[in-house]
């Protein structure tokens, strides 16, 4: 350990060196991953929290190698169950912020389950799930998120499986925080890892991460010069959806579906519908993350919601501080005396 | 009527059988409890069909509970029932074959006719031919009686009906001169917003009392004498309670929350409802979504830095598996408790096996070593489960422990200890960022050191890939190979800060017997009888089975005959086998019951005589 090591974070203005770990990444040139951990180690010191209270947990899989490339506390666990250690970790130890990192393999598929489940628990964890659609570290397999007909190894003539929308999962599930961003737009993700990373409750972020060996290009559409203006629509708060090359269209909601409606900046329509993200219509969030690869419309990336929820382990401390308050703090003489008791004289 | 007149008894085996739906369970837990407060010695057997509500009168819907009280020291619920009550003629029909001769039945008679004798298979009526003879048959109109009883209570037949076993329970506290206000007591509580169940089931439980009293129903009363056990307070325990109190009294030793990561599974989940009454001391119960985010968890909520534990039956274990390779692999302390039931699969849920053990000792995949501790005994759950989470800290190890549905869901009087008396488990923490490496170890116990998250300089990695010294990933051959042996090694050591079982009897001899877990009630009580006999028997009970006890050795090859007795088709004979190269043989039945203490004596007779 550096003398840097011993320095008490929280104390001093901490940089992205400071959460630089000994190891060297180990992802291929060129891969997405390296965009997220850099955008995570820049917004870290300026969360105002003490280094050794964060700690990553991730399972298994290209994008959970992550918790060794930052010099935190890090869980690199088994293969789906970051949710599952993370929710231990954070019911245990309150003080601390953690952060879940998986993938579409690791969070979508074997870990399914603890993934919906945190959702609804809400447990005051930051979820970044790297969607690359395609299982990496195994070398190349469809994913749950692989487009149906995408042509992969264990699939030479295009898989049969429809994909998950890890953003309709997420809402569904409860999530009281869900956003997309993308690798190859920094300053986007930057604000919305720190929208994620302040959010009490469960953050759920997913990052089209692009792979440079199975996928290549799966984003293109949403970054390319050419077509990332039609292909994308980022959405912000209190504004309507503009997207277009000359910024020319809006989506209007038309009884029950979204339309694609021409806009004119200097002329708004006052009728133009405007995104809220604390908005509790479910109908609207679920409908704007529906857009995602529909060729009718662009990809929504941005905040989807982001509300205020009592979180899990609030609601259990304040549980077990009414307990104590009912029934007095524990104690093991009045535990061991409890129920039937009964003496044995002596003869 | 012959003269009233009133037995003592040594012993005795009472069960209560009728309908899952006729309050069998509580039944017997209330004259448990009765039995209890009198101060007897006491041994229960409660034994239910998985179904919660089976089909009305059906052999397989019998729910019974059976109880051995004495004046002296015992160890099983016993082989054979001398009193039988049986609510309906599916419970007669299940049960008769184990009652003694000349046995007493009391026999809700109401309950025998039309439908209800076909549905248990009698063709003719057993109370009114021959076939009841060998027994004292006592046929009364319990139904009947109690809705005669509940006249101008406010409920429907239905509700009134469902009395009738506190109307058994009354006739059965008469037999043994039991008295009734402890269950008065309890029923106030218990149904204290019904008022009219306090009245029904007061009432019933009075009206069947009154009704041995009045028409001298039986012959003799019994009594059973007060226990010659040690003087003290008594707390009356099922398994799952104990173990309760033991993990909450772990982490109160430890200065630890405690936190319970599980999901439900039969015969595990009243541990999970026993700790989630314990908020006000700082226990945390997560019900997870499935078993594999149970034990999860447990080891995030350990590695934060409370003391991790979780609970489950075999199947569960089965699903944890690869948490438990990481468990070993991060060396994290979590205690893992598996309340076995009749497998493979789903098997026997309700029912008791020792079938995991093997499962327990080898079920992970690669070199993945972790302690085993059984419990042998409702009470003594309390002290496994304080052990193994003394162990599980101590060396930094997840740690199995082992009991079965019968001691969980069985009960006996625990001695209550003095909670000053009970030693402080101490912990220790990484205290210098500057030498700190999560890998680095205790030279004694090899348990590697500890930093919790939340503290400032220590700030590392754990995960499940192979790690060297410094917790860095490492992939080199010779790495790997010590690791495997250091993690070996350190469980090793256990045997080194955990007492060393005992023989019991002559050092060398004839047959020695060796056992784990539930069954040393049934080998206490058969070596009992042996000795009896004039014969000589030698006892070995293990208590950790892994790391194996090193006194074994010093005596297993000093016996001509080893005789392993297991609910499994031999499992530890297997291991100790491959140890000492010994001849050991098994005694091995599969009932999903505790062994029969009437056979073990049998097979140990037959061994002696060769």
């Amino acid at each position: 350990m550096s003398q840097q090591d011993k320095v008490r974070p929280g104390k001093v203005q901490l940089t992205r060196d400071d959460f630089t770990s000994k190891s060297e990444p180990r992802w291929c040139p060129g891969c997405g991953d390296y965009a997220i951990l850099a955008q995570m180690k820049k917004i870290l010191p300026d969360m105002g929290i003490p280094r050794e209270n964060i700690i990553f947990v991730s399972g298994i899989g290209c994008s959970s190698r992550f918790p060794y490339y930052m010099n935190t506390y890090g869980v690199h666990s088994i293969h789906g169950r970051a949710p599952t250690i993370a929710t231990g970790i954070k019911l245990a130890n309150p003080d601390l912020k953690v952060f879940v990192i998986t993938g579409d393999g690791d969070g979508l598929s074997i870990g399914g389950n603890h993934f919906i489940h945190l959702c609804r628990r809400n447990v005051d964890i930051t979820v970044i799930l790297f969607n690359n659609r395609i299982y990496g570290l195994t070398k190349g397999q469809y994913s749950p998120t692989s487009l149906k007909g995408q042509i992969t190894k264990s699939s030479p003539y295009g898989s049969l499986e429809n994909p998950f929308n890890p953003i309709l999962m997420a809402l569904a599930s409860g999530a009281t925080f869900v956003a997309r961003t993308i690798d190859r737009n920094p300053k986007h993700m930057i604000e919305v890892f720190k929208r994620a990373a302040m959010h009490k409750g469960t953050a759920f972020v997913e990052v089209y991460q692009n792979c440079v060996i199975f996928n290549d290009g799966a984003f293109a559409d949403l970054t390319k010069p050419d077509t990332k203006s039609e292909r994308a629509l980022y959405m912000e708060q209190g504004k309507p959806y503009v997207f277009g090359n000359n910024r020319d269209k809006s989506l209007r909601w038309s009884s029950n579906h979204f339309e694609v409606v021409p806009y004119d900046e200097n002329n708004p329509d006052k009728e133009l519908m405007v995104h809220d993200e604390h908005s509790l219509n479910p109908t609207l969030e679920f409908g704007l993350a529906s857009l995602s690869d529909d060729p009718n419309f662009p990809t929504p990336l941005g905040i989807f919601r982001d509300v205020a929820v009592d979180t899990y382990e609030g609601l259990l401390l304040k549980q077990i501080e009414f307990v104590k308050q009912k029934k007095g703090e524990g104690d093991l003489e009045k535990l061991f005396h409890s129920g039937n008791t009964f003496y044995i004289e002596n003869k | 009527m012959e003269k009233k007149e009133s037995k003592t008894l040594e012993r005795v085996t009472i069960r209560f059988a009728g309908d899952s739906g006729d309050g069998m369970q509580l039944t017997g837990m209330r004259f448990t409890n009765t039995t209890a407060l009198e101060g007897h010695e006491l041994v229960t057997l409660p034994d239910y069909p998985a179904e919660i509500r089976a089909p009305a009168g059906t052999l397989f819907g019998v729910s019974g509970f059976q109880i051995q009280i004495s004046s002296s020291e015992i160890h099983t619920p016993g082989d054979q029932p001398d009193v039988l009550v049986a609510m309906n003629p599916a419970a007669l029909k299940v049960n008769l074959k184990l009652v003694s001769d000349n046995g007493i039945l009391i026999i809700n008679s109401d309950a025998f006719q039309g439908r209800n004798l076909a549905l248990a298979g009698y063709e003719t009526n057993p109370l009114e031919d021959d076939s009841l003879k060998r027994y004292q048959v006592f046929a009364v109109p319990i139904t009947t009686l109690t809705r005669r009883a509940l006249e101008g209570v406010k409920l429907s037949v239905k509700e009134k009906d469902r009395s009738k076993n506190f109307f058994a329970l009354g006739m059965t506290f008469w037999l043994f001169t039991h008295p009734l206000e402890p269950t008065i007591e309890w029923i106030k509580e218990k149904f204290k917003n019904r008022p009219e169940l306090v009245e029904a089931n007061i009432k019933a439980l009075n009206a069947g009392y009154n009704y041995a009293l009045s028409t001298e129903l039986f012959s003799t009363t019994y009594r059973v004498d007060k226990a010659k056990k040690a003087p003290g307070k008594y707390r009356n325990v099922t398994g799952n309670e104990a173990l309760s109190i033991g993990f909450i009294t772990a982490a109160k030793k430890a200065h630890k929350e405690l936190f319970l990561g599980s999901y439900p599974i039969t015969p595990a989940s009243e541990i999970l409802h026993e700790l989630s009454k314990y908020r006000n001391y700082d226990v945390k119960t997560f019900q997870a979504e499935d078993e594999i985010a149970g034990i999860g968890a447990a080891i995030g909520a350990s590695y934060a830095g409370a003391l991790g534990i979780t609970t489950t039956s075999g199947p569960g274990v089965a699903l944890k598996s690869e948490f438990l390779g990481f468990a070993v692999m991060a060396e994290l302390p979590l205690v893992v408790t598996n309340v076995q039931r009749g497998g493979p699969s789903t098997g026997l849920p309700t029912k008791t096996e020792q079938a995991d053990l093997l499962q327990a000792l080898y079920g992970r995949n690669g070199e993945a070593p972790m302690p085993i501790i059984a419990a042998k005994s409702p009470a003594d759950c309390f002290s496994a489960a304080l052990e193994a989470s003394k162990i599980a800290l101590m060396f930094s190890t997840p740690v199995f422990l082992l009991t079965d549905g019968y001691i969980a869901n069985g009960s006996e009087p625990w001695l209550i200890p003095d909670v000053d008396s009970i030693p402080e488990i101490e912990v220790h923490y990484a205290t210098d960022p500057d030498t700190f490496m999560p890998y680095k170890r205790d030279p004694k116990t090899l348990a590697r050191m500890i930093a919790l998250p939340g503290t400032p300089g220590f700030e590392h990695h754990i995960g499940g890939l192979e790690k060297d010294d410094t917790g860095d990933v490492a992939y080199d051959p010779d790495n790997h190979d010590r690791m495997v042996r250091l993690r070996a090694e350190k469980i090793e050591r256990i045997n080194q800060y955990v007492d060393q079982p005992e023989i019991n009897g002559d050092p060398e001899g004839e047959l020695l017997l060796i056992s784990w877990g539930s069954t040393y009630g049934t080998v206490f009580t058969a070596i009992e009888e042996i000795r009896k006999r004039g014969k000589k028997v030698s006892w070995y009970h293990l208590r950790w089975i892994y790391p194996f006890p090193l006194s074994l050795e010093k005596y297993i090859h000093n016996f001509k005959n080893v005789l392993v007795p297991e609910i499994n088709l031999g499992q530890l004979v297997k291991v100790i086998r491959d140890r000492y190269l010994v001849d050991a043989k098994g005694f091995n039945r599969v009932r999903g019951l505790p062994l029969n203490t009437h056979e073990l004596v049998e097979a140990i007779e037959n061994i002696l005589q060769k």
